[in-house]
């Protein structure tokens, strides 16, 4: 461990009477996987962007090793934007080249690192193709490998999972891994979160410009209410209710999950389940980072009310989130819109 | 790295890929083969401009000629057999007139020029006046000779201009060229730097260098393409006319305009093309790009059509000399001024001004760039991008 550290500390940002970040704080460390989740607006591109200064910050600072980035560090940042950004007209092979020397690669060094990754992530064929001629898979590709070709010392990648297919998302995976294992901090925005659940070291989850739940995965499931599952395909929709302690989550088809105060006794539920007919299945179960999710966004929501109407994009963007029945979506918090980042 | 390499490897991006696109083969193409074809059309109606006279009688041939020659007509005389024969070719336009004489007759297909009339009475006169002389006891001969040697002797306080139809020739394709090199390569400034922002690029770019960089890069790169299409237009043209023999003005005058022409459109293609990246960065779409550049074409295209449209027929027009001194219209005016000649000092006031103009761009575009460039969305005044990022 080089004991390096990206940096985010209390970096705030506003357009207009629009607040897209408040205080923003969070670190990824050399060699761990950081999934930087939220729904859309919440502030994760802004971030990203900041970091990258792309974009400039109202207050706070972003520091790596424990000095402010300077053009020098972020030279040595792969940055995948979340809009994609290449030249449309330029050939593939040719583009990386470029992108590679601007950050200071020799020729013969860029050339045959190019030559790696096209190979490495399945695109060598398309290498004298123009990007505009590709799938948007490929794109994505060949943005990854923009991020990648000048050996970069940290990764920044805003939604590296969306559009790829699920081989691409296997490749991905396998390459961001890998990165951290050559002791990268790598830290990436997904709205796929049971892709981010299994890939990261460490989640951060953001709601309305704030970092409202950080640290590693399970350590945030542990946090989090315990439930039981209860399979009894016979049993009245009320059958729970009326037990101490117990209070009804949702509805999964015939399933009912329930939440258990402190000190409630499981036994009893399963009484009263059997009492109702056959039980085919009874378990305890974490939640799952995308129902961690819902609770920690939603309960921020709650404290802080933001008046602002969820947009059809964001509410198609939030049920790709919501794998859940319709019935729990009304739950699903509505994001802050920031208009910079929908543009 | 270095800023020097920076914008070296962004300027030599830009110049491989434009100079390998086909749009720019092709334009280079039709530039090329256009003034080819004015230098040959210059020749063929400078050539087919003497009159075609037939006479029977080839001692006629003489006496025409130095008579057509005292009113100032270029003259070709051709022998023919017969009276017949003449009328024929005259009919059939090869001979723009028959002469036949004395008394001196012509005959022609539908009316005589002017001129022509004009030296065929001058030609009649002495044919009367000679017989008057021999007839005198004179001698015909000594006294044309000393007729010929009397003439008026004129003092100008202004000279007029040598090859003034040359210099006008020069003067509007010089003016043509400049115009269109710097509409295209001046846009073609504003559509990369809105390329970059559309595509969302320039978030990649500017992790790795700094916007002036990549912004300087831009412009030398297309400037260099451009000024080497300028330059091997210029070059085809001026071997061309020098080669044919099209231009009868020397050939110190010619180079001299074309060069002139070069200079010009890399100060004009300076002036425009910073202005063309500042404007170009408010905007992140394509579609917005048209309001943008709108005014910077406007600087390029007015003083264009006013020079284009009044300086071939009045070179010393007093509002287009003041208007070729103001730095933001020379590019454009000075390189048809020079060919139809222009006074040294307003020269070099129009290229002090105009270079003085380029440094405060510099900084100016520079400025503009560097804020509005990574700003998305909507277009940003120019007074915003101005204050602050």
């Amino acid at each position: 461990m080089s004991g390096q550290r990206l940096e985010i500390d209390r970096v705030s940002k506003r357009y207009g009477e629009v607040v897209a970040l408040r205080e923003m704080t969070f670190d990824v460390r050399a060699g761990e996987l950081f999934g930087f989740v939220g729904s859309n607006g919440a502030g994760k591109t802004t971030t990203m962007r900041i970091a990258l200064g792309v974009l400039a910050a109202d207050a706070g600072e972003v520091r790596w090793d424990g000095r402010p980035l300077t053009l020098e560090t972020r030279r040595r940042i792969g940055y995948m934007p979340e809009e994609r950004g290449l030249y449309p007209k330029m050939k593939v092979a040719e583009q990386l080249v470029y992108l590679a020397r601007l950050r200071g690669l020799p020729p013969a060094q860029a050339l045959r690192s190019v030559d790696t990754w096209l190979e490495r992530l399945g695109v060598a064929e398309r290498r004298d193709d123009e990007v505009q001629k590709l799938s948007l898979g490929n794109q994505q590709r060949v943005q990854l490998a923009a991020a990648l070709v000048h050996d970069p010392s940290i990764l920044v990648l805003d939604e590296p999972f969306s559009g790829l297919d699920p081989v691409a998302v296997d490749v991905m995976s396998q390459v961001l891994r890998e990165k951290r294992d050559e002791d990268i901090p790598v830290v990436f925005s997904s709205h796929q979160l049971d892709l981010v659940e299994r890939l990261c070291d460490r989640v951060g989850i953001v709601s309305s410009g704030q970092m409202v739940a950080c640290g590693p995965v399970d350590e945030l499931r542990t946090g989090g209410t315990e439930r039981l599952v209860v399979d009894a395909p016979k049993a009245p929709d009320d059958w729970a209710a009326g037990l101490p302690g117990v209070t009804v989550h949702h509805r999964e088809g015939a399933r009912t999950v329930l939440e258990l105060a402190e000190g409630a006794d499981d036994q009893a539920v399963l009484r009263a389940a059997l009492a109702t007919g056959p039980v085919r299945e009874f378990s305890r179960r974490r939640p799952t980072l995308t129902e961690l999710f819902r609770d920690v966004v939603s309960e921020d929501l709650g404290a802080a009310a933001e008046p602002e109407a969820a947009t059809g994009k964001e509410a198609a963007a939030v049920s790709e989130l919501a794998s859940e029945p319709i019935s729990t979506r009304a739950r699903v918090p509505r994001p802050t819109s920031v208009s910079e980042e929908d543009a | 790295m270095n800023a020097r390499a920076a914008v070296g490897l962004v300027a030599r991006r830009e110049i491989r890929t434009r100079m390998r696109s086909k749009g720019y083969l092709i334009i280079t193409g039709i530039m090329v083969v256009s003034i080819i074809g004015i230098i040959i059309a210059i020749k063929v109606i400078a050539a087919s401009s003497a009159q075609q006279v037939g006479v029977v009688d080839g001692s006629l041939a003489g006496p025409l000629r130095s008579a057509a020659s005292a009113v100032g007509v270029d003259v070709t005389v051709r022998t023919v057999p017969s009276r017949a024969v003449g009328e024929q070719q005259v009919k059939s336009g090869k001979l723009d007139g028959f002469v036949a004489g004395p008394p001196f007759s012509v005959v022609v297909k539908k009316n005589l020029p002017d001129d022509m009339r004009a030296s065929l009475n001058v030609l009649a006169r002495q044919q009367v006046l000679n017989d008057q002389i021999a007839r005198a006891g004179g001698n015909p001969a000594a006294v044309n000779a000393a007729v010929a040697s009397a003439s008026v002797h004129v003092s100008t306080l202004e000279p007029a201009s040598r090859f003034r139809g040359e210099r006008i020739a020069v003067g509007v394709i010089a003016g043509i060229l400049v115009y269109l090199a710097l509409m295209i390569y001046g846009q073609t400034v504003a559509q990369g730097v809105v390329e970059e922002k559309a595509s969302r690029i320039v978030e990649i770019l500017l992790t790795a260098i700094r916007p002036w960089q990549l912004m300087f890069g831009k412009v030398i790169g297309i400037g260099v393409a451009g000024l080497t299409q300028m330059f091997a237009v210029a070059a085809v043209g001026v071997a061309a006319s020098l080669s044919s023999g099209t231009m009868k003005m020397p050939a110190s005058l010619l180079t001299g305009a074309a060069v002139w022409a070069l200079v010009w459109f890399l100060l004009g293609f300076l002036v425009y093309a910073l202005l063309f990246a500042a404007m170009g960065s408010l905007v992140s779409r394509q579609e917005d790009a048209g309001s943008v550049v709108g005014p910077v074409l406007m600087l390029i295209i007015v003083p264009y059509v006013l020079g284009i449209s009044i300086l071939p027929s009045d070179p010393d027009n007093g509002l287009l000399r003041i208007l070729s001194l103001i730095p933001f219209f020379s590019p454009t005016l000075m390189p048809m001024r020079v060919a139809l000649g222009v006074p040294a000092w307003e020269l070099a006031v129009a290229l002090v001004l105009t270079v003085l103009l380029v440094v405060a761009l510099v900084g100016f575009a520079g400025r503009i760039y560097s804020n509005a460039v990574l700003r998305m969305g909507t277009r940003i005044r120019l007074s915003d991008a101005w204050r602050a990022a």
